[in-house]
This record gives C-alpha cells, structure tokens and sequence, in this order.
C-alpha cells in the first residue's frame, strides 16, 4: 500500500523514490571502496609492502564485464522499444558474462595462490591481501547484481518489462553500469599502484 | 492491502486508497512487521529506552568500583557471578564494562535509539508525506537493529565476557584473542552486532534521504522545512557517507581476526611468543575508525540541534533567531566532521605540521556551534517562554553544550590534548557536550511528541522531578571530573589505589559515584511517568503545544496514512509564532497568507 501511495504521489515528474534510493546506496558502497583504497594507498606509502604481478587474467575479465554492460545496455533499450525476445536474450547474455566474470576472478585468486600470494596467514603481506578483499567485495556486491539480473530476467518472463513498466530494468541497468565502473575503477587503481 | 509491493514497480493499480483500510491488518502486521514509519518509530523508541537502561546500569557498576576502590561488592555476587571475585571486580570485566557503555550509548541509544525514534517519526509527520519512501526497508532497518541488538546482548553472557578492548576496539587489543579475555568470542559478537547495525543505520539513512528528497507535500520548500528535518537529513547525509568507511575498517579487522591477514598487525610479541604477522599497521584502523568516528559524534548531535531548536521556539512563542544562519550552521558542521578525525589521533606520533593544521580545523567547528547556541539563546530572549518538562530540558540541553563545548576549545589544540589526553577531563567534555547534551535532546523530543505519539500528555510534575535530578547529577558528575582529569586522572583504569598521585581523589571519586547513582536511579521516574501515560495518561489535544508545525494537523491518533484526508499544503515557514497582528500567537504552515492579511508583511501581501 506505501509504495502505492509513494508512486501515486511522486508521478509528477522527477526522480522516482527508490532510483533515488539506489544512488545513494550507491554512493555508501563508493565510500566503501574508497576507504579500502585509500586505506591502500596509506599503508603502501609506510613500506614493508611486497610488489608482485597482477594476474594476466584481469584485464580479460575487465573487457567481459565492459561487454556485459554493453548487453545490459542493449537489453534496456529492447524494453524500451518492447523488443521483449530480444530483452530476454541480452539479459541472460548479461547474465552469463557476469557469471563469467566472476569465474575469471576466481581463476585470478588461484593465480595469485600459485605465486605464492596469499589472503592471510604465514607469509602473507597486506599488499596481496588488500587485492583479495577488493576483488572479493566487489565480488559480492556483483553477486548482488547478478540476483537483480535474474529477478528482472524472471519478471520479463511474465510480462513485466516493457516501454510502460521501466523502473524495474532502469535500476537493474543503473546498479549493473555501477559495479562495471567501480570494477574498472578498481583495476586503473591496481595498474598505477603496482 | 498489507501486500505491500515494495519492490519497483506496482503491477496492480490501486487508486486512492489511503483510507482507513487497516483494520484487517493483524496483529503481527501492525504492531511487529509494520511498515508504518510511526510503529517503527517506537519500536526504535523502545528499544532506545532498553538500551538506556543497559547502558545505564553497566556505568553504575564500574562507577562502584571507582568510587569506592577499597569495599567488597558481594552483594553484586548474585547478579555477576563469576565477575566478582571474593567482592572484588575482575579487572577484564572492568574493561568489559566501560567498552559496552559506550558502544551501547553511543550506536544503540544515540544513534539508533535517537535518529531512529525522531528521524522515523518526525520526518514523514512534519514533511507531510504518508510514510517513508520505502516501508519496507524501513521495517528492515529495524529487524536488522534488532538482531544486530540480540547479538550484542548476548555477548553480555557469554563465559568470555563481552568486548573489552574500549568502544573504539582499537587492534592488536582487539585483534588479538589471547590478549584479554574481552578480544574472544566477545569481540567476535561486537564486530557482528556492529556489521548489522551498520546495515539497519544505511538502509534507515537511504529512507530518510530520500523520503525528504522525495515526498515533500505541495509548498514544502527546503526553506521551509522545520529545522528538525534539516538536522535528520543531514545526520543521515552524515551517517550514509561514514558508515560504510566503519564497515571497511571492521571488515579488515575480522579478516586479520578470524583469516590471519596482517592488516593493522606487525612484528607483535605476545606471551613469549612471536606472531607470524608483518607489514601491518594499527594505526590505520585509528583513522578509518575516526573518518566514521568523528561525524558519528555529530550523528548523535545533529537530531538533538533540530529537537531543541523545535521545542525553543515553539515554547518561547518566538521565530526561531536565524533560521538561515540555523541551516547553515548545520552544514557548516557536517563538512566540518569528516576533516578534524585526526584530532583524536594528536598521540599517535603523527606529524605536528599535520597535527596543527587537523587542529586548526577542529577550532574553526566552534564557530557554527556558537551561532547554534547565540541563536538559541537569541531566541529564549523576552520570549513568552513556557517552561513545559521538555523546555527545560532544552534549556539545559543549551547549557550542557556550552559547557562541554568550550573544554572542546581546550582539547582542540593539539598541545593542551597531547596533556589530557586519555584523562578524565576527555571523559568530561564529550560526557557533557554529547553524551549528557544528546541525551537531553532526545527526553526533550520525546516529552515534546508523546502526545503525538500515544494520543496522551506525559505527567508535568514527575517530568520536573526527573528534570532536575537529572540536570542536577549530569553536572555533580561531569563537572569534579574535569578537576581530576587536569590533576592527570588517567581513563579506563581499574585501580588508582596503589598510585600516590591519585590517592587524594577518593572523595571525589566516591561523590561523582553518588552522583551518578542518583542521575541513574532519576531516569526510573521517568520510566514510571513514560509507561504510565501511555496508558492513563490525561488525553491530549490535536495541537497541545500550539505548534505550527504539521504533524499537529493530524488526528491525535494517525492512522495509517497520517491524513485522513488529502495531505495539507503548505504555505509559510513554520515559525510565525507571536506576529505581530495575528488573531492567534501561532499560525500554523498550514494557514495560506490570504488568511491573515492583518498580519501579513509588507512582502509577503505579494503572496496573499
């Protein structure tokens, strides 16, 4: 019933209430990874920091998670026309270059596992277990969108997703071209701190 | 019509139906899993008042302790049981103690309890909007704080004991298990309860945004929102920007607990042995604690400037003094909190260059702050001032800043705290300016809105008794603590005893402990006077207070929907109290200028 009231009086133009919401969810999980980063930054300027080689892998999952925004993008556009095949094939190709993303990443731990980089205990240095935490909660937060993905995905299933009914797949595409830009952020980040 | 489709879009249309339809809500939906901003507001109200008493009750043991060194506390015996030790306090327990109070009053009780309560309630009410943007994240932040409250009062009881390594669980204390009993599966539980909190205080603070962003009803401008509203949005602002840094730094600090990272350790040597950990440093847990740590004393702080603001105008049937210069200095405030974190760090061996330029910031915070306080007391000046339960707490609540805030001065400058540091004169200051002061801000609210809360009136007589005796402890505690701080009391020490320096302030010990003995038990008068006007409380009126502001427009019980009918507009400020002309000493914002054109001024029959 809220939410009825809420779209019922906020339909007089401007932002809707929850895309509102999501950027400023948005803006917690930047401040977030800048206290990650920063933190990053502060403790590779005190020294008895172990220089390493990051992952070859990375820079593939860094052009599959650009194309993965791409077909978001696409999808969000077959919406608006009411292309709804066309919708639900870039949604799961959206879908499945995420998945792909994530898998790419896990291979980059075993990477680093394999020269002998690693998360915690003997031998670990905080400038192998920082890229373990920010890959890794940048990770979750692309699970997160990877469950948005899917609930969008299920809803044009029945329907739901059309020119007329936009809010679900804006803020499905808004959230996803974020956590695309933080990864790219992220790995600019990693390059020029190595 | 509980089906509440929260998520993006509605599939079905309901058109208008913002009436009376709850009744066939349930139990469970209406008072537990309600989404009505005004249910979760009590629940964050109760759960405020709980927590008080918790917190409370803990300071009342360790104050024993401290006032009286030398005496065997068997009596405690029954309620603490292996934490009293042939009547003596274990020491651990101790600094279980002091680390509970202050995570407890500060997150639980100030700011969840605090902004939860006002933020929840007022904002919708005052704004003129049916409820928060989203109902459910709002019910979800309340759950999530609930949960978050269970863990941490489980940790009460754990054999461990609770966290013990201070409030600000400064690591390798923390980090480390075999330090102290307190860093075991206590501190676990703290850093869960405190990743859950974190979670309810983002999806709480995204609501409150948004809501004011969002839902302001027809003719609500930014300039004229109450100064309520404009403190809870910027504490949210506040709270949305500083968390998540919180959650960062507990973050590291779980993984180099529980996953052997070396974030904040190095080269430690513990019980002979040496840790396999290197290249850490503990003291970037202390700047990505105060990024948060800082404006968090202003998210305590903040909901209660907008309180007091509200109630002093209202009472004293003047416009509050400087409503722009109000709203400025609050922004001013909240930019000021996110660069003066360091001067919590001026010990730290950081450089003086560094440290003066942190304390050249902090100084300049005493500017806006003093504009609060001119203005306020501005505003109380030749004012018809009623002196209601909640106006003397926000006249004292002026007091209280004041005299915190100037030993903030003193602290400010990092060459007189590299002196106090760690005494009780710190103990002092932010007891008094933000731990004493909030707390009057928020009995202010809550004597304030119970009407609007409960439909009925708080007893005025036992609201002065527990006034004064509160008033009057806050400063027999607080103030001989400054004394003893500069006379280099150290904080967080169990015994002083056994050191010459400090031997002659037991006295002064055992009166702050009476002191806050009598503060603590004062507060069950209130706690008797709350529940009791909840239910025989005399009835009270649509607008008892003769305020201008909206929440007053509403039935005296809202329903669900606040207005029965369509929400009212808005047309002036909410401060034209005792103008000049007027048939009344208040016209509400609810009152178009066409209406009272004996009163209008010159520029404002433009508008009429």
């Amino acid at each position: 019933m809220v939410a009825n009231l809420v779209e019922e009086e906020t339909s007089n133009g401007g932002t809707h209430p929850l895309k509102f919401a999501l950027w400023l969810i948005i803006i917690s999980i930047i401040m977030m990874f800048a206290a990650f980063t920063s933190a990053y930054i502060v403790r590779r300027a005190e020294g008895n920091w172990l220089e390493y080689d990051l992952p070859s892998i990375l820079i593939v999952n860094t052009v599959v998670i650009i194309l993965s925004s791409v077909t978001m993008q696409m999808a969000y556009n077959a919406a608006n026309k009411n292309n709804l095949s066309l919708l639900k094939v870039m949604l799961l190709l959206t879908l499945g270059l995420g998945t792909a993303f994530l898998i790419g990443q896990w291979n980059a731990w075993a990477d680093l596992v394999n020269n002998n980089i690693y998360f915690g205990g003997q031998g670990s240095n905080p400038s192998g277990s920082f890229l373990y935490v920010l890959t890794g909660v940048h990770g979750f937060h692309l699970i997160t969108g990877l469950i948005f993905i899917i609930l969008v995905l299920t809803a044009s299933f029945k329907y739901k997703v059309h020119s007329k009914k936009m809010l679900r797949i804006q803020l499905c595409t808004l959230y996803w071209h974020f956590l695309g830009g933080l990864w790219i952020y992220l790995y600019i980040f990693l390059r020029v701190n190595h | 019509m509980s089906t509440t489709d929260i998520s993006i879009s509605k599939d079905v249309h309901h058109a208008h139906e913002e009436h009376d339809h709850h009744h066939d809500q349930n139990f469970f939906e209406k008072y537990i899993f309600s989404q009505d901003h005004k249910v979760i507001a009590k629940q964050f109200l109760f759960a405020g008042i709980f927590w008080g008493f918790v917190g409370g009750f803990l300071s009342i043991l360790f104050r024993l302790q401290l006032g009286w060194p030398e005496a065997t506390f068997t009596f405690l015996e029954p309620i603490l049981g292996k934490w009293v030790e042939n009547g003596k306090l274990d020491p651990e327990f101790y600094l279980a103690l002091v680390t509970m109070h202050g995570t407890i009053m500060v997150f639980f009780v100030l700011t969840a309890g605090l902004s939860g309560t006002f933020s929840n309630f007022l904002i919708p009410l005052q704004i003129g909007a049916r409820d928060m943007a989203s109902g459910f994240m709002n019910m979800l932040s309340f759950w999530i704080f609930f949960l978050s409250s269970i863990v941490m009062f489980a940790s009460l009881f754990i054999e461990t004991g609770p966290a013990g390594g201070g409030w600000t669980v400064y690591p390798p204390l923390s980090a480390l298990p075999q330090a102290i009993s307190g860093s075991g599966t206590g501190m676990t539980m703290w850093l869960i309860s405190m990743a859950l909190f974190i979670v309810s205080q983002l999806l709480g603070g995204v609501n409150y945004i948004t809501t004011v962003i969002n839902l302001r009803t027809k003719g609500m401008s930014m300039t004229k929102l109450p100064l309520t509203i404009w403190a809870f949005f910027l504490t949210a602002i506040l709270g949305l920007l500083s968390f998540p840094v919180l959650f960062s730094a507990a973050l590291l600090l779980i993984f180099d607990r529980s996953f052997g990272t070396s974030f904040y350790l190095s080269d430690i040597f513990i019980a002979g042995e040496a840790l396999s950990n290197t290249g850490g440093s503990p003291i970037l847990f202390q700047h990505l604690f105060w990024f948060l740590g800082h404006p968090e004393v202003y998210i305590v702080i903040l909901p209660t400037f907008g309180i007091v603001s509200e109630v002093i105008t209202t009472n004293s049937r003047k416009p509050i003094f400087g409503y722009r210069a109000m709203i400025g200095s609050m922004l001013g405030i909240s930019l000021l909190s996110f660069v003066v974190w360091a001067h919590h760090m001026f010990v730290t061996g950081m450089n003086p260059f560094l440290g003066s330029v942190f304390m050249f910031l902090t100084l300049i915070i005493a500017v806006p702050s003093a504009v609060k306080v001119f203005n306020w007391i501005a505003t109380l000046w030749r004012g018809n001032i009623r002196f209601t339960t909640s106006m003397m707490f926000a006249i004292a609540f002026v007091s209280l800043f004041i005299s915190g805030g100037l030993t903030g001065i003193i602290l400010g400058n990092s060459a007189l705290d590299i002196q106090l540091h760690d005494t009780y004169f710190v103990i002092a200051h932010f007891h008094l300016v933000m731990g004493a002061a909030a707390f009057f801000g928020m009995f202010t609210g809550i004597y304030h809105w119970f009407p609007k809360m409960f439909g009925r009136m708080m007893d005025e007589k036992m609201g002065y008794v527990h006034f004064w005796l509160t008033f009057l402890s806050a400063y027999l505690v607080f103030m001989p603590m400054h004394y003893i701080g500069i006379a280099g009391f150290p904080r967080r020490y169990y015994s002083w005893t056994g050191f010459e320096a400090f031997n002659t302030f037991t006295d002064m010990n055992t009166f702050i402990s009476l002191a806050a003995i009598m503060g603590f038990t004062a507060q069950f008068v209130f706690l008797f006077n709350f529940i009791y006007s909840i239910f025989k409380g005399r009835r009270a009126t649509a607008n008892p207070w003769h305020s201008n502001t909206l929440e007053w427009t509403t039935p005296v019980n809202p329903g669900h929907g606040n207005w029965p009918g369509e929400i009212p507009a808005v047309y002036r400020w909410p401060y034209d109290y005792s103008k000049p002309g007027a048939a009344e000493d208040y016209i509400p914002q609810t009152v178009p200028y066409s209406q009272t054109q004996s009163s209008n001024l010159p520029y404002e029959k433009d508008l009429e």
